[in-house]
Order: structure tokens, then sequence, then C-alpha cells
């Protein structure tokens, strides 16, 4: 009855990280290629699962497999996966090799061209367990149907991402950590009480994720635990005013930890509003959702605004996300099935933009070893492969039609602006305003790329190297999803589309698309 | 009336636990007069450790094989029931652990009647050998705590709580190094102490005063019919809480806990720590369960101050700590603070409620083998003065022995209640328990348990604060030049730590069979 790939999913990263961290001493290499084939392995064994997903059986959750862990609280091992957590964690185990294959020197002491050291020699095996700890419990998160298993996830993944910054990030690496640290943890205990209240007023005695939807009837309940969930979620996502630990920790984080951080962690929380809130609180979820809308518009409209005036690179891709987050939370809570499918599209596509964004920029940075805008230019005219990937990936964050991230930006924006969940005129204001966002984004991303790409060769930018074949193999792949993306977006919406039809059933939403075609479940 | 004297009915199979560790105290207090120095330390360590094991042994045989009795026994002197057992059987395990610590070189004083520094103490330590009381002393607190929480009537009560704390004063003088802040804790305790414990009794008088009996079922059952305003029973009331929340450094009573826990032998704090909480938190659940509760619509609106006071002043003070030793017993205190949340929910509409109780006896286990193992850390952290209190000493510690401050990590993270670890599963039985009985309907403090454990999860996140503090300095700052020192333990200490580490993980990983130990030992409740 139960379906074995997902524990299995689960199991390989784990085994992998164990022998990772008990390898000798010095036996660096050892681990970057264990690390590497394991997180391939993980890739192909997601792919095929992706491929075999619209067969498989079972109603929404498919690969479901459910195991009593802690029978006194009501706790299962539950896992299963519909199709929005399914493209999740697809887009983990795509970003996982890519970003070890980007960190692949990170741990060995980072030095510039001219032989200065960025960042001091440390452990590197204990990197890259840490890497294949967080995978699982990355897949663990998007996967668990059990709300339980879902929150301890929830909270252990911060601590190898708190790691992987504390130890192996910039100079104001700790600071960076504990902040991070602290916000997501405080989020996360709010949580837990919602996740008791939720266990013991509904009565149920499991904390089956299936079970409990519809469970809580009463609103004034509803609205509490509600909040609990979603204060969790929005620092996670993070929005405006919760958002303030995300540029600190993203621009100390090495590269690909900020990929990974950026990239999926955050996901988490746009993908609990989206299953969690949503679902199991539908009243509360729509009488707050225009105080919800109007701070995923503040979201757009001032990362954006902020990310222009930013110095740092890393910080500026940050706030860039914010804005992004934004636009996700807005489609979301929109409330119809276009602005949900292009939401939910928007957190795949975010993340394969931003992590290539991220990794082209810490590129630069590993060559000038100042992550400041000031200190570069003219890196085309050195470093033409380097700078085209730049400016693809800063492309795709300004949503260029033709790349991915349009579509996404696109359907939030159009299914928000017709949608009738909340009276006619409120959603559409918020879409049109969130469109200024888009003229935003033209500034920050091109401002940037004409500083560092454009004008004159800085001095010590007349030394860079071009990619080197690794460095080709990690932002080819991205750029190719990008791209391809952009322009054939079907194979996810067609996944994606069945569970959004799902979530509005039970969030008790009228939707056209399921009337026209007559499938009620 | 009968002229003749009874003679009393002891139940000896039920009591054999406590009898075997008071009967090997008083061995050891005659080997200690009798053997020569050099075999004294040869006979202690083996009576003290097959005394406890035995005894522990015994608790084993009464559950699988008798079952936790139903009636008190000793003429209703003393009550063995479910509850008492998980006690006794974790104190018991928890000293065995302990008894390995101190079994470990140069924690203790050659000659504790030595003035520090002078010329008698230095030949003392040339003469070696140390102090083997220890050993007879460390058994008479542990029966102390296997008496004190399982005592069914106030007197019982109070002479458990006495032999538990007398020789805890004594051995928390006996630290080897820094010995005047070492005999200043034992000092500070012992008057404080004192103090208390002349509270509990006055207390204890005025409840005699008022029901006519010291029994604890007595004083429930005068309460049932009698007058619940009364000044007598109120000021007793009042004044054996007092002498029972300053045992669990509870605010306002928990000044003593940071300056003992600091300067005594660390072994002996982690006894403390560990074991005395233990048993304090099963003698405060008895009183106010057993004895008070008919009279739970009056304390427990106390109860409700004195858990948010004790966890906002644990975790807050934590904070400003520099002292790791310190640093810890304000976290003692912010978890007796989580534990109080507990005891407040073991009432819903004046019904006893197991849930709750199995939910603290679960926390009571987890916890008391995190710290354990976290102080056994801290032994093995050394300056050439002594072990390295300061913070600052703990600097790049991740860099000089990965493994010792990863473990370290491990119980911070368990403290601070992160998933996959057994402090996570202890603080959500806890929370778990009080929202569900809040949330019975007719419970006169409903919104308000909600509000507790709200304030719980605020401390918690304070808390976490402090702990993720220390695993900063030891990951992410650079090592001093001269940094401390790490002993090589010996293998008492590598085992206590492995004891802990493996209780912590395997406990975060699968709970249940604990749970279920917790659960059947509370399924009876307490014998009323």
């Amino acid at each position: 009855m139960s379906s074995l790939w997902l524990p299995i999913l689960l199991a390989v990263p784990v085994l992998g990280a164990v022998v990772v961290a008990l390898l000798p001493k010095g036996a660096d290499q050892v681990a970057k290629q264990v690390t590497l084939a394991v997180s391939l392995v993980v890739l192909a064994l997601t792919l095929v699962m992706a491929f075999q997903f619209p067969s498989a059986k079972g109603d929404r959750f498919k690969f479901a497999a459910v195991y009593d862990w802690i029978p006194s609280f009501g706790v299962h091992f539950g896992v299963g996966v519909d199709g929005i957590a399914l493209v999740l964690v697809v887009l983990s185990a795509v970003l996982v090799p890519i970003v070890v294959l980007a960190s692949w020197h990170d741990a060995d002491g980072v030095r510039t061209a001219d032989g200065t050291l960025i960042t001091p020699k440390r452990s590197v095996k204990t990197y890259f367990s840490l890497l294949l700890v967080l995978e699982a419990m990355m897949i663990g998160v998007f996967a668990a149907t059990d709300i339980f298993l879902f929150y301890v996830f929830f909270e252990a993944m911060l601590i190898p991402m708190y790691f992987m910054i504390g130890s192996y990030g910039g100079a104001q690496r700790s600071y960076a950590a504990v902040k991070f640290l602290l916000y997501s943890l405080f989020g996360g205990l709010l949580m837990l009480v919602a996740v008791i209240g939720l266990y013991v007023v509904a009565g149920k005695s499991t904390f089956m994720f299936p079970e409990l939807v519809g469970a809580i009837q009463d609103p004034a309940t509803q609205k509490w635990l509600f909040a609990g969930f979603f204060i969790a979620f929005a620092i996670k996502a993070p929005l405006w005013p919760v958002h303030t630990w995300l540029p600190d920790a993203a621009a100390q984080a090495p590269a690909g930890a900020a990929v990974l951080l950026v990239g999926v962690l955050d996901k988490v929380g746009t993908f609990g509003m989206l299953r969690f809130c949503l679902e199991l609180f539908p009243d509360a979820a729509k009488a707050f959702t225009m105080p919800i809308v109007v701070l995923a518009v503040i979201s757009i409209i001032y990362g954006a605004i902020v990310a222009i005036g930013q110095s740092d690179m890393k910080r500026l891709i940050a706030y860039t996300s914010i804005s992004h987050f934004g636009f996700i939370v807005m489609g979301v809570f929109a409330m119809s099935q276009v602005a949900q499918s292009g939401a939910t599209l928007y957190m795949v596509n975010h993340g394969f933009a931003t992590g290539a964004l991220f990794l082209a920029a810490g590129f630069l940075i590993a060559r000038r070893g100042s992550p400041h805008i000031a200190d570069y230019g003219g890196a085309q005219k050195v470093a033409p492969l380097l700078a085209g990937f730049f400016l693809v990936a800063g492309l795709a964050g300004l949503s260029l039609p033709g790349l991915s991230s349009f579509v996404s930006e696109f359907m939030v924006m159009t299914g928000t602006y017709a949608s009738k969940a909340h009276g006619s005129g409120a959603l559409t204001v918020a879409a049109v305003v969130s469109a200024l966002a888009v003229i935003l984004a033209a500034v920050y991303i091109l401002w940037m790329v004409q500083r560092v790409l454009n004008g004159p060769t800085a001095e010590p930018v007349k030394a860079f190297k071009d990619l080197s074949a690794r460095e080709i193999v990690v932002l080819a792949p991205l750029v190719a999803l990008i791209i391809g993306f952009g322009f054939f977006p079907k194979p996810l919406l067609d996944v994606i589309n069945p569970a959004v039809n799902q979530t509005l059933v039970n969030v008790k939403v009228d939707n056209p698309a399921i009337a026209e075609k007559g499938a009620g479940q | 009336m009968n002229p003749i004297m009874q003679a009393p009915t002891i139940e000896y199979g039920t009591l054999a636990p406590m009898l075997l560790v008071f009967g090997a105290a008083v061995l050891g207090v005659l080997v200690e007069a009798f053997a020569p120095r050099y075999l004294r330390k040869v006979m202690q360590v083996p009576l003290t450790l097959v005394s406890l094991g035995g005894a522990f042994a015994l608790v084993l045989v009464q559950v699988i094989m008798r079952g936790a009795p139903t009636e008190a026994v000793a003429m209703g002197a003393v009550a063995v029931d479910g509850p008492a057992l998980f006690i006794w059987g974790v104190i018991l395990v928890l000293s065995f652990v302990c008894v390995l610590l101190v079994n470990d070189e140069g924690h203790f004083v050659a000659s504790a009647a030595a003035v520090p520094g002078s010329a008698d103490e230095e030949e003392a330590e040339a003469a070696g050998g140390g102090h083997t009381e220890i050993y007879p002393l460390l058994l008479f607190a542990v029966g102390g705590m296997m008496l004190f929480p399982a005592a069914h009537d106030l007197l019982t009560m109070f002479v458990g709580l006495e032999v538990m704390s007398l020789p805890l004063y004594l051995m928390c003088g006996l630290a080897r190094r820094r010995r005047l802040l070492s005999q200043e804790s034992s000092m500070k305790y012992f008057l404080l102490g004192a103090f208390s414990s002349a509270f509990f009794l006055y207390g204890t008088a005025m409840l005699y005063g008022y029901a006519g009996t010291v029994s604890l079922p007595g004083i429930n059952k005068a309460l049932a019919g009698g007058a619940l305003l009364d000044p007598l029973l109120l000021i007793g009331f009042a004044m054996l809480g007092v002498g029972l929340l300053f045992k669990i450094g509870a605010a306002p009573f928990q000044a003593w806990k940071p300056d003992v826990y600091q300067g005594a032998p660390t072994p002996i704090t982690a006894l403390m720590a560990s074991g005395t909480l233990v048993a304090a938190m099963g003698a405060v659940l008895r009183v106010f369960w057993v004895g008070l509760g008919n009279l739970d619509w009056n304390w427990r609106p106390v109860m409700w101050a004195v858990a948010a006071l004790t966890m906002i002043v644990g975790a807050v003070l934590a904070i400003t700590q520099t002292d790791i030793k310190r640093m810890l017993a304000y976290s003692s205190i912010a978890h007796a603070g989580f534990l109080l949340i507990g005891v407040m929910a073991t009432f819903d509409k004046s019904q006893q409620n197991a849930g709750s109780l199995s939910a603290i006896l679960f926390y009571l286990l987890v916890y008391s083998f995190t710290t354990v193992g976290a102080f056994a850390i801290v032994t093995m952290v050394r300056d050439p003065g002594g072990e390295a209190g300061h913070l600052s000493r703990w600097a790049g510690l991740g860099k000089r022995s990965p493994l010792l401050a990863g473990v370290f990590a491990f119980f911070l993270l368990a403290f601070a209640g992160i998933p996959l670890t057994s402090g996570f599963f202890g603080k959500y039985a806890v929370f778990a328990a009080a929202l569900a009985s809040g949330s019975e309907s007719g419970d006169s403090l409903g919104g308000w348990m909600t509000g507790l454990v709200v304030l719980g999860v605020v401390a918690s996140a304070v808390a976490a604060f402090f702990y993720v503090r220390v695993i900063v300095l030891m990951f992410f700052s650079e090592p001093a030049a001269d940094g401390p020192s790490i002993a090589e333990p010996s293998m008492g200490t590598v085992a206590v730590i492995a004891v802990a580490a493996l209780v912590t993980v395997g406990v975060g990983l699968f709970p249940q069979p604990m749970l279920d130990v917790a659960h059947q030992a509370a399924a009876n409740l307490f014998i009323r």
C-alpha cells in the first residue's frame, strides 16, 4: 500500500551525509565527489518519480506512505506529494547538485586572482554533509502530509542552514546566522502553539493533514490558529515587515547556501500558506485576505525600491526576492486558480532565476573578493561568458518575456486582477499597484548590470578569468531551464493545476476552471 | 483506646529500593570509620554503584512483577505509586551516572577543613586520597530524593527534604578548585535552604492546625468539607508552597541557584540540577495534587503567576550571564517554569489528569539526562586553575575539539527544544497538555492556560538566544591563543556523556517507548 519512493528519497541524502561526515580527515576531494554523486542519485530518483507522477495511484497525494511514529501524540511519518509539493521537491533536487558544484572550492579557502584570502579554509566534509542533511529536510518538508512531521522538518532544517551561514559565510556571518535562526525559531514556536491548538480543538487525535482539512469550523478559533501559522510562514517567506533577516542572511551566506536559502527554504513559507493556512482555515484566510494582500503589495514595492539602493550585489538580490515573494503571496491569497497556479509556478521559476543570479554573482565575487557593485565595471570585456550568464539571470529576475519568470508573474497579476474573491475592485487595485514593480525591477537589474558589466574596465577586473568548465556546468542547466520553461511552461502547469484546483475546493472558492470541466473532485 | 502500643507494619518489599540505598549509605559510613585510607575508595565506589544499580533493579522488579501498589505503605507514611516508582527509577539512573562523574579525579578537595591556601591544605593535597565520605553522603542525598516525592504525609516529606538537603549543603563546599567560591555557595545554600525548610515546617504546622492531620489525603478530605478561607489554611498552604518552590528554584525563590550551581563541584551540580529537580518536582506535584487538590481554585492563579515569572526570570537573566555554569543554572530555572506549566495543567474541572502528569514525568526524564550530559562536558573544559567557567574561554572550542563541542551544541539545542532532540518532545508534551486542559469546557482558567503557553513559547525563543550564543562562541569565533585544554576524559565521564547523548538522540527520534513508560506510570495517578 505504502509507496517507498519518498522514504527512499529522504534516506539517500541522510545516508550520504553520514558517509561524508565519517570520512577520514583530509579526504576532502572524496567528500565532494560522494556528495555530488549522492545529490545526482537523488535528482535521478526525483525525476523518475516526477515522470511517473501523472500515472501514479492516489487521489491527491501520490506516492503516499504513512507509518505510525508517535501514536501517543497521533503523529505519523506521513509523506506524499501533490502537484504543488512535487514541483518544489523537484526544484530542491535540481538545485542541490548545482549548489554542490558551485560550492566546490568554497570551503577550501577562497582566494581572489591576486591571492588575497576572502574566506579561510574550513572543514570541507562538514559543509557537504550539512548540505546533504539540508537536502533531506527540504524534500521532507514539502513531502510531509502529517502536520507535526512538517513542523519537525520546518524547525530542524534551520540548524544545518544556521551552521552553513555561521561557519562558512562572510565577515558578519555570526550576526547573520543568529538573526536568521532567532527570527525563524520565534515564528516556528508560535506555529507550534497553533499546531497543538489545531490538534486539541480538532479533537481527531491525528496530525494527518487530509483528515484535518475542514476540522475547524468555529471562525474565531480559525483566526487564532491561522495567525499562528501565518506569522511563521510570513517570517519564512519573508514578508514585509518581518523580512529584515533575509538580506543579512543571504548576503553573509556562501553563494551556494544563499541559493538554497532563498531558492528553497523561503518557499516553505509560501508553500505553507497555500497548503496549510488556506486549506485548514479557509474562513480565516478569506477574512484576512485584504490585510495580507496589502502586506504583499508593500513587500513588492518596498523590496524593489530598496533593492535599487543597494550597493552590495547579494543584498540587492535578496531585496529583489522580497519583492518577488510579495508577488507569490499575493497570488496565493488572490484565491483564483490562475493566480495560485501562477504563484506556485513562480516559486519554481524564482528558484531557478534567483539561483542563477546568486551563483553568477558568487562567481564574480570569488574573482574580485568584494560584493560591492562599485568595485566592478566592464566585466563584459574580460569575461564575456560570465557576463552573458549574469545578464540572462538578471533578465529572468526582471521577468523578461520569453524567460520563465515572466509567465508566472503575468499569471499572478492577471489572476489577481480578475479575481472576484474579495469584491471586485480591491484585488484589481492591488494588481495594478503591483505592476509598478515591473518598472522598478527593470531599474534595479539593469542598473546593476550596467555598473558591473559595462563601462570602462576597472583595474582589478582586468585580471578576471572567464568561466571555468565547472562553472559553466553550474550555470548552463539553470539558464536552459529558465529559457525552456519560459517558452513551454505547460509540463509544470499540468502538474500544478489539479493540485491548485483541489486547494480551491477545500477553501470553498467558486472556481470557473472546475465548473467548466465538470470535474468536482 | 488500646493501651498497648502497636508495632507498625512496614512493607519491606515495596520499600526495598529506598532501604537498600539508605543501608548502603550507613555501610559507607562504617567503611569510612573502620577501613584503612588506601582501601576506602576501592570499597566505596563499588558499594555505591552496586547499591544504586541494585535499587534500580528492585524498582524494575516491583514494576514488572508486582505493579505499583494502590495503597500507601508504612502506616500511610509513604506512597510508592506509579509516579513515585518512575521518579525513583529516573533518580537512581541519574545518581548512578553522577557517581561516575564524582569518581573522576580531582573534583573534590583533599581536606575540607583545611583553610584555603594554607600549609594544611598543601599537606592534605600531598597525602592524596581526598574525601571518600562523598560516597555515603551522596547515597544519603539520593535516599532523601527518593523519600521526598514519595512521602504521603507532610512530616515524612520534611524528613525526606532534610535528608536530601543536608548532604547536598555539605557536598557543595567540597570543590577542589576555587574553594572560597565553593564554600560561599555551600554557606548560601545552607542558610537559604534552612530558611525554606523552616517555611515548609511552619506551613505544615498551620495545616495541621487546620486539618488536624499531616497526612496529605487527610488534609484534602478536610478541605472538601471545611471552610476554605480559614487563615490557618491560607497561611499554611502559602508557606508550604514557598518551601517547595524554593527547592525547584521557581521565581521569586530562585536566587540561590546560580550561586550554588557555580560554586559547587560540577558533578554535584549535575546531581542537583537533575536529581534534586526531579525529586522536588515530584513533591510539588504530590502536595498540590494529593494534599491541596480541593483547593485548586485557590492555588492555580498563584501558580500561574509563579510559572510565568519563573520562565521570564530564567530566560531573561540567563542572557546576561558570562559563566557557563551560571547560565545553565538560569536555564534550569526557565525549565522549572516550563514544568510548572505542566503542574498547572494537571487540573481541569478539578479532575486529575493523567495526560499532563505523564507529560511532566516525560519532561523530567529527558531534561535531566541532557542536563547531566551538559555538566559532564563542563567538567572536561579546563584552565590551569580548574574548569574554564567563563564563556569567553569557550570561544573556538568547535575548532579545537569538534566532537566535544558538537555534542555540547547538541545538548544546547535539546535545551532549546529544537525538533529531533528529546527536549522538543518534552516541551511539546507539556505545552500540549496545558492547551488540552485549557480547552476543556468549564475550566475557569481556559484562556489563561493558552496565555501561559504563549508566554512559555516566547520564553523558549528568548532562551534559544543564549543557547545559540554559546554555539556561536564555540563554532563561529576564532579560538583564543591560550584557550582552555580539554581534559583527557576518564571512562566514567565518557560513559556519562555517551548515555546522555544517546538518550537525547534516541528519545528525540523515537519518543514512543519512553512516552509509554511515562504514560503507564501516570495511568493510575497518585495514591490519594
